[in-house]
């Protein structure tokens, strides 16, 4: 029997299933214990598990993130959750610079079993220093997994894979999927490597991740009612890229629109249409489009906001634009 | 409006095929710019403008073969505007670059790319259409593209496969095609030579005359000048020789320049049409130009970048269309002496034999000397034996002083 629940509550329901199976596995962060995490993703941990693993931190992302791969190292498995991508930044270094490197320093001997959540992207109307779309960056680094939930099966199965790994994994947790609804299937175990088909069709592969899922899947509705069959593949794994998927809906479709909510300028986007080039290109039927944010600070008033952003009127306006 | 025409080049041609355009609609066009790659039937010319102005249009089609003459493009002088009800066909104008959208209409606008996708005058064929003609044998000129901005898309093909088709389509590997290309090319040069030869001896009435020139000194000067020179500058006795034909023409001007409607116009300019053999077979003299007024180690330079780019079939219109007479040096590989054939509607032609140690009878005395055996075939139309004659002496003196010929 599939159950109702949302996005928040799938999250929820992870990270309380690893803290109860695994007594290595703990949670710290900014307002994650007593507050019950900033999103009321660990609302009633403290009570229940206790400070000892659910651990409140100050507000210095570099120090706690280097405590979560003091710990890893030592054998424990945190879940570091970093309120923001934004706030990330100042973290770049552990994770870049130490996580990401320690497996290869040590010649094998060290790995960094660590996951580290973290909310990103806009359309709350959080204006230009609470927005960012990041995930591209993280993508580019050698010695992380990148991770992008955006379905209730997937923010509810990942947390556990990405536990197991022994190496680090960044989930990113787009905010405008937190207070989604779905139906969680009976068996909702994922994996942490493939990329996956949210809706077959025969003439686009609308190729998208994160918090561009709903918007693609609303797209392609549209387009179906224009007569457009259109497919939307769903990344999930960001990095390493599932090529082979990629390439497998590229052919079959031959058309291809990359929507991404980082800039467009150097972005994830860019990186699945060097591939579709490199391996795909005598496939094609036409360029590949993408729909990107406008590269300026993403803006505070709504009307703005949503003009800066992609949006299922943009996804549509591309797919269109290879019919013209 | 400025008519860019396909200008000839080579007094043979008389028509040539547009291989591609090196300018697009909005270009600025400089004097002497090259705007177009023609192929003709001895090779690939880059040919050039010789006005100024914006580009408007561009007329001709890639591929297709057109007569000397036509109008390939048109362009707006300066200051001039197009004028109204003229579209701008044929190509695309580059798409401007989408503004930030804010507006609720910019919202939904298909993202433009900042630039045209395609350089003008290319078909756009999408990567998959054109595969699947390959495979299926669909000639993709017969087909028109419904994708956008006129594309060819896969469907095109595929309906196009589907058509009941005139004639079997005989399936040539490209290996084939492009061995067949060359043959058809080496074919079409020989024809070319062939009637442009028929007609210099039908027409011209040729005289010769000949002299053997000591080049001892010449060659001296050359070792010396050589020593203080890097490998890749080192002039070549073939250089030399040039410049002193060059020089040697300026005071016979009735060898250089052209026979047109039952007259002689002469040419103030002295471009040398160096005949250069190609390794498929065939000749092209493309001009050295000026070649009177260029120190000997341009003209060095010069002569190797024709040579190379003759070769490589990357001529320019300037080189093919003006040469004023034609020079044959068949060097180390060659015979004693060589009498050749007039390029109409040029007049005369120099050929000049092997560089070789002879005996030279000198004041009484015997020697052993490098000598070439220099050679002038004229039109008896225009000039006389005995003013030929005089022109190979002035040569044979201008190369006893070689130190003079370098500036």
């Amino acid at each position: 029997m599939s159950r109702k629940l949302n996005y928040r509550e799938a999250m929820r329901e992870a990270m309380h299933e690893a803290l109860t199976n695994d007594p290595r596995v703990f949670l710290m962060g900014e307002d994650v214990g007593m507050y019950g995490g900033t999103y009321a993703f660990s609302k009633g941990f403290l009570d229940e598990f206790g400070p000892e693993r659910i651990r409140d931190t100050p507000l210095s992302e570099l120090g706690f993130v280097g405590a979560g791969i003091g710990a890893a190292l030592g054998g424990m498995r945190p879940i570091v959750e970093v309120m923001t991508v934004n706030f990330s930044l100042l973290a770049l270094d552990q994770i870049v610079n130490s996580a990401a490197t320690f497996r290869h320093m040590s010649g094998g001997q060290f790995s960094v079993p660590l996951v580290i959540r973290m909310t990103t992207g806009a359309g709350r109307q959080l204006a230009a220093q609470h927005s960012h779309s990041l995930e591209g960056w993280y993508a580019h680094i050698p010695g992380i997994k990148v991770l992008a939930p955006a379905t209730i099966e997937d923010a509810r199965g990942m947390l556990a894979p990405a536990l197991a790994d022994p190496d680090p994994v960044v989930i990113f947790e787009h905010a405008g999927l937190f207070n989604m609804e779905g139906e969680l299937p009976d068996d909702w175990s994922v994996d942490i490597s493939s990329a996956k088909v949210r809706r077959a069709g025969k003439d686009v592969a609308i190729i998208t991740h994160g918090g561009s899922l709903p918007k693609a899947l609303a797209a392609a509705e549209q387009l179906a009612a224009a007569g457009i069959d259109a497919e939307v593949l769903d990344l999930r794994v960001l990095r390493p890229l599932d090529t082979a998927t990629i390439m497998a809906s590229v052919a079959k479709c031959r058309r291809a629109v990359v929507v991404d909510e980082g800039w467009r300028t150097g972005s994830l986007a860019a990186e699945v249409m060097a591939r579709i080039m490199e391996n795909a290109f005598y496939e094609l039927d036409a360029p590949v489009a993408r729909v990107c944010s406008e590269e300026v600070p993403i803006p505070y008033a709504r009307h703005m906001e949503e003009a800066a952003l992609p949006q299922a009127e943009k996804i549509v306006a591309a797919v269109k634009g290879f019919f013209a | 409006m400025i008519e860019f025409k396909l200008p000839a080049l080579g007094s043979d041609m008389d028509e040539g095929t547009l291989l591609e355009w090196k300018v697009g609609v909005g270009d600025t066009v400089k004097k002497g710019q090259v705007v177009a790659v023609v192929d003709t039937t001895k090779t690939a010319v880059d040919v050039e403008s010789w006005q100024e102005g914006t580009v408007h249009q561009l007329i001709a089609e890639i591929g297709r073969k057109m007569p000397v003459g036509t109008v390939m493009a048109l362009l707006l002088a300066a200051g001039e505007t197009a004028p109204a009800g003229v579209g701008v066909g044929g190509t695309a104008m580059p798409v401007p670059k989408a503004a930030p959208a804010v507006a609720a209409a910019a919202l939904v606008a298909a993202p433009a790319p900042a630039a045209a996708p395609t350089g003008p005058g290319r078909r756009m064929i999408s990567p998959a259409a054109r595969k699947h003609a390959e495979e299926k044998g669909v000639d993709l000129d017969s087909i028109t593209g419904t994708g956008p901005h006129g594309a060819v898309t896969l469907e095109d093909v595929e309906k196009a496969a589907a058509a009941p088709r005139a004639a079997p389509v005989v399936e040539k590997s490209a290996a084939q095609m492009a061995a067949a290309q060359q043959a058809a090319k080496t074919a079409d040069m020989r024809k070319t030579i062939a009637a442009a030869m028929s007609r210099s001896k039908r027409e011209i009435p040729h005289y010769y005359v000949a002299e053997d020139i000591p080049l001892a000194n010449a060659l001296a000067w050359l070792q010396v000048a050589n020593v203080q020179r890097p490998m890749a500058e080192r002039l070549l006795p073939a250089a030399l020789l040039l410049k002193a034909v060059a020089m040697a023409l300026k005071r016979y001007p009735e060898l250089n320049g052209y026979w047109r409607d039952g007259g002689f116009v002469p040419v103030a300019a002295i471009n040398l049409g160096v005949a250069i053999s190609l390794r498929q077979g065939g000749l092209i003299a493309p001009a050295l130009l000026q070649a009177d007024s260029k120190p000997l180690t341009v003209l060095m330079q010069e002569l190797t970048d024709l040579v190379k780019r003759t070769r490589a079939g990357s001529l320019r219109s300037s080189e093919m269309n003006e040469p004023t007479i034609t020079v044959t040096n068949l060097g180390d590989q060659g015979s004693n002496s060589v009498f050749g054939v007039i390029t109409p509607p040029q007049v005369a032609l120099v050929g000049f034999g092997r560089v070789a140690e002879r005996p030279w009878a000198e004041n009484g005395g015997l020697k052993v000397l490098p000598v070439v055996t220099t050679s002038l075939s004229a039109d008896h139309r225009v000039s006389d034996g005995h003013r030929g004659a005089l022109f190979l002496l002035e040569l044979n003196e201008l190369l006893q002083h070689p130190e003079d010929l370098e500036k």
